[in-house]
């Protein structure tokens, strides 16, 4: 039976939704004005918002979801039953092309089951961002999964055309990675960000002539880590993400609670997405690389080696360290401001600007900003001093949400 | 008292102008009257039209300010122009109120920037393009949008840039921007146009319903960045009660179904894809090199990219056995690619040796990240011990006649002699499989050295290597 595109969409959307990435930013700056059509660089934009609350800035989709490999958290791995559907590479450009015609997209975020081989797989992926940006001169966005098996030659293409390239690293650890997705090598996954890595970096330098070669994946590559579907603490999950920051210089680490998907594995028994455990990862996330944190440092405050699921990460860190506040804003450095719980990164940078003017005080800091009702109780200024709330022992009780009675059904 | 009509459409260049103007001749911000065109009730006041000659003062301002101005000019707030023309007043004479962030004008003129901001953002996220029949070879479309503000002639620049090779048009209460030929043109607003049906819509529908995932509703999220009036213009809100209503019980069916059996072919794929368990002991160097690379004997591999195997000459006489990859070695997976490796190569050149295998006593790198960088970590004795049965495979292929231990961590590997590396350096021990081990610095300790000391070293190393290369010669 001939499926219809539309049948085939949703198929392959309802495949491709697992994957949090939707980012479209921090590539290079180009637009149609020297032919053909789009424009890139800059900040993304998110197109629309789904109930989920996660934005749609890129067409995402899978190329096929039929996949010969048996990931026990995947709604596409073989031993599943859902409809599978391919696209034709015409249709994937088709889509994109006309989707973004209308303004619904900023480009494409091609992904796909492995079908036949590593190499087929990713060669029909390459072969459909060449299409683009060759046939149809398209300057838009272009996200790309890498195959970690495929051949180098195979991925280098890939990061000539697309802005980013990405490879999931699927678990926190590489134990669970052996046994929830057994045809996954953990070492293979990471040596292929080594290698993009290096593309990067060789991208970047000018050779002996001075010519700078052709730009390698400009927006840089990222990785999805599920959180909640084996064991691993929070502290694990960090110390894996800040070891896949310094070592392949990622762009982003998507964190993606554990969700429950059509015909689920007997392996992996289906639980209520862990939503706020997500989103206290990414703020975690944030501090180590915004706010000068060391992961130890944020999982530490607690022993179980999980985040608060109550505070913000950075709030309990000032909690557990109060021997270092309150803060004088009008003295303090950056990196101590930048500790300071209800001052994000931009309040830090109008005070240093601010402080050229005059000193600050209570009033300032609100006109700037800052959210002083999480700040008062770390920060002095000429017209405030904390006084004994910093040291309060009730002083964690202020933030915390008021304790709820247990239902009992 | 002046009066200043802004109009409509060329609402900044009108506003720079005047306040130029203005400014040369000293009018204070309280003498001015801004008013939009056809805004109306002006009448209350008797008011001049502003000097049409350019008066005596000089007028200065800076590059922030003028784009501050550009935008917050677009602001539906009746007092824009006036804050604008304070702030510019108050230029004249305090050159850097407008560089603090505290300063309560300026403050407020980043608020209004900020609104104006997000604005054009939405637009620039929102405008939903249905496609026009057309006449010539470009594409015709046309969209209507409702922006809060006067946005239509700073926002739609983007939309020339981005869809430079087809005709369209966007319409909104303020003004209509149309794009044709390559030409952004402007003019005054008109009625809503009527829009043909767009067949792309249904498949655009057909996405958002499907990419959304019912088991993570987060309304909140949606409506803060996606607010409801913008709905009505796009096609995709209209689905999203249905979404909304079935989202609850299609979860409730996941959880509910029961594990399936797994399709026929299933047991096929998965049969062909296992791979054979490798046997105990490699015969071969490739064999072993595959078996080392699923190596789990300790837990560095977890950390690190890829087992990093010796290479070099198979058939050498000479092995050369470092402590373990560093940075550069577990990116590439070849050992000695590194700053040390180079120390090495221009030790070894100058040393002239001979063909020679390299490789190290632990085969992961073992570091620690901070901040941007990954600092390398000493092995402990135990993983190097556990790494030795890979280095004594290796050693029982390479069967060397010589070995260059560099470093303690090797040195330890090679003779279990764990003892301070400094008075064993230049000599040689006996290897734990016999045959004898030439103990040197390691590299990086050399880069590590400062200038005199690391010659020294560096002297000494390439000592070492001339010693080993000569033991080989006199056996052979």
């Amino acid at each position: 039976m001939q499926m219809s595109l539309k049948q085939k969409l949703a198929i392959l959307a309802d495949a491709a939704k697992y994957d949090a990435s939707c980012a479209s930013s921090g590539t290079t700056r180009r637009d149609a004005r020297s032919g053909g059509i789009g424009s890139a660089g800059g900040s993304g934009i998110c197109h629309a918002y789904t109930p989920d609350g996660r934005c749609i800035s890129l067409l995402k989709i899978l190329m096929t979801n039929f996949c010969i490999y048996d990931c026990a958290y995947c709604i596409n791995r073989v031993s599943s039953n859902v409809d599978r559907a391919r696209f034709t590479p015409e249709e994937v450009v088709t889509l994109t092309l006309e989707f973004y015609r209308r303004n619904y997209i900023e480009g494409l975020f091609l992904s796909s089951g492995i079908i036949r081989s590593p190499d087929d797989t990713m060669s029909a992926m390459v072969r459909i961002a060449r299409m683009l940006r060759q046939d149809h001169q398209f300057k838009g966005y272009i996200h790309l999964k890498t195959i970690p098996e495929a051949s180098p030659e195979l991925i280098h293409e890939a990061g000539l055309y697309a802005d980013r390239l990405s490879v999931n690293i699927e678990l926190p650890k590489d134990a669970s990675t052996r046994a929830l997705a057994p045809q996954k090598k953990p070492e293979t996954i990471r040596a292929a960000m080594a290698a993009v890595r290096l593309k990067r970096q060789e991208s970047g330098e000018r050779s002996h002539t001075g010519k700078r070669p052709r730009r390698f994946a400009p927006a840089g590559q990222s990785t999805q880590m599920i959180v909640g579907a084996d064991a691993a603490r929070d502290h694990d999950i960090l110390s894996t993400a800040s070891r896949l920051y310094t070592g392949y210089r990622l762009r982003r680490v998507y964190y993606s609670a554990f969700s429950p998907i059509p015909d689920a594995s007997a392996a992996l028994p289906l639980i209520k997405p862990p939503l706020m455990r997500e989103h206290r990862l990414y703020q975690a996330d944030w501090l180590i690389r915004f706010y000068g944190f060391e992961v130890d440092e944020i999982s530490g405050v607690t022993p179980s080696g999980n985040l608060d699921l109550e505070l913000d990460p950075k709030l309990c860190w000032a909690l557990a360290n109060r021997q270092g506040f309150p803060v004088d804003v009008n003295r303090a450095d950056r990196d101590m401001l930048l500790r300071v719980p209800g001052f994000g990164t931009r309040t830090v940078n109008r005070i240093l600007t601010a402080r050229r003017s005059g000193a600050l005080r209570y009033g300032d800091l609100l006109r700037i900003g800052a959210r002083m009702g999480t700040a008062k109780a770390f920060v002095t200024t000429p017209d405030w001093s904390p006084g004994g709330l910093t040291d309060a022992e009730n002083l964690r009780a202020r933030f915390a949400p008021a304790p709820t009675q247990l239902s009992l059904f | 008292m002046y009066r200043v009509t802004l109009p409509a459409l060329g609402t900044f260049d009108a506003w720079r102008d005047a306040a130029r103007r203005l400014l040369s001749h000293g009018v204070p911000p309280d003498g001015v009257l801004w008013q939009r065109d056809g805004a109306g009730g002006g009448d209350l006041f008797a008011a001049d039209a502003p000097p049409d000659t350019v008066g005596p003062q000089k007028v200065a301002t800076t590059r922030t300010l003028l784009s501050t101005a550009q935008s917050v000019i677009c602001h539906r707030d009746g007092q824009a122009p006036a804050l604008l023309y304070q702030a510019l007043h108050r230029h004249q004479s305090d050159r850097r109120a407008m560089a603090n962030p505290a300063d309560p004008l300026t403050r407020k003129l980043m608020r209004l920037q900020k609104e104006i901001g997000r604005d054009i953002h939405k637009m620039h996220a929102f405008v939903r393009f249905r496609e026009l029949p057309a006449s010539g070879p470009r594409r015709r479309f046309g969209a209507w949008f409702e922006p809060d503000h006067a946005i239509v002639e700073i926002a739609t620049p983007f939309f020339a840039r981005r869809f430079a090779d087809m005709d369209w048009t966007i319409a909104t209460p303020q003004g209509v921007a149309r794009f044709q030929d390559s030409t952004l043109d402007f003019h005054p607003p008109g009625p809503p146009p009527d829009l043909p049906d767009d067949a792309s819509e249904g498949l655009w529908q057909t996405y958002f319903a499907h990419i959304f995932n019912p088991a993570r509703i987060h309304l909140k999220a949606m409506r803060s960045e996606m607010p409801l009036k913008y709905w009505k213009n796009m096609p995709e809100t209209r689905l999203i009660p249905d979404m909304l209503a079935a989202a609850e019980s299609r979860v409730a069916e996941m959880r509910a179904a029961m594990p399936s059996q797994p399709p026929a072919r299933s047991a096929r794929i998965l049969n062909r894809l296992a791979t054979p368990e490798p046997s105990q002991t490699p015969a071969t160097m490739g064999a072993a090199r595959a078996a080392a690379a699923q190596c789990r004997r300790c837990g560095l591999r977890e950390a690190a990219t890829q087992t990093v195997w010796g290479a070099g000459d198979a058939a050498a006489a000479l092995m050369i056995v470092g402590e373990q990859p560093g940075d550069a070695e577990d990116l590439a997976g070849r050992p000695f690619v590194g700053p040390a490796g180079q120390v090495l190569d221009a030790a070894m050149t100058e040393a002239a040796t001979g063909p020679c295998w390299r490789t190290n006593a632990v085969k992961h790198f073992k570091f620690k990240p901070r901040g941007k960088r990954r600092i390398h970590q000493p092995p402990t004795q135990g993983e190097i011990d556990h790494c030795r049965w890979w280095l004594d495979l290796e050693r029982d292929m390479i069967k060397p006649r010589v070995t260059v231990a560099l470093g303690a961590s090797a040195a330890y590997a090679l003779t279990g002699n764990a003892a301070p590396l400094a008075p064993r350096r230049g000599g040689i021990e006996p290897a734990r499989d016999g045959g004898p081990v030439v103990i040197t610095w390691h590299p990086s300790y050399v880069l590590r050295l400062d200038d005199a000391a690391a010659t020294t070293a560096r002297t000494q190393m390439v000592a070492d290597l001339r010693r080993a290369q000569a033991m080989l010669q006199a056996a052979g």
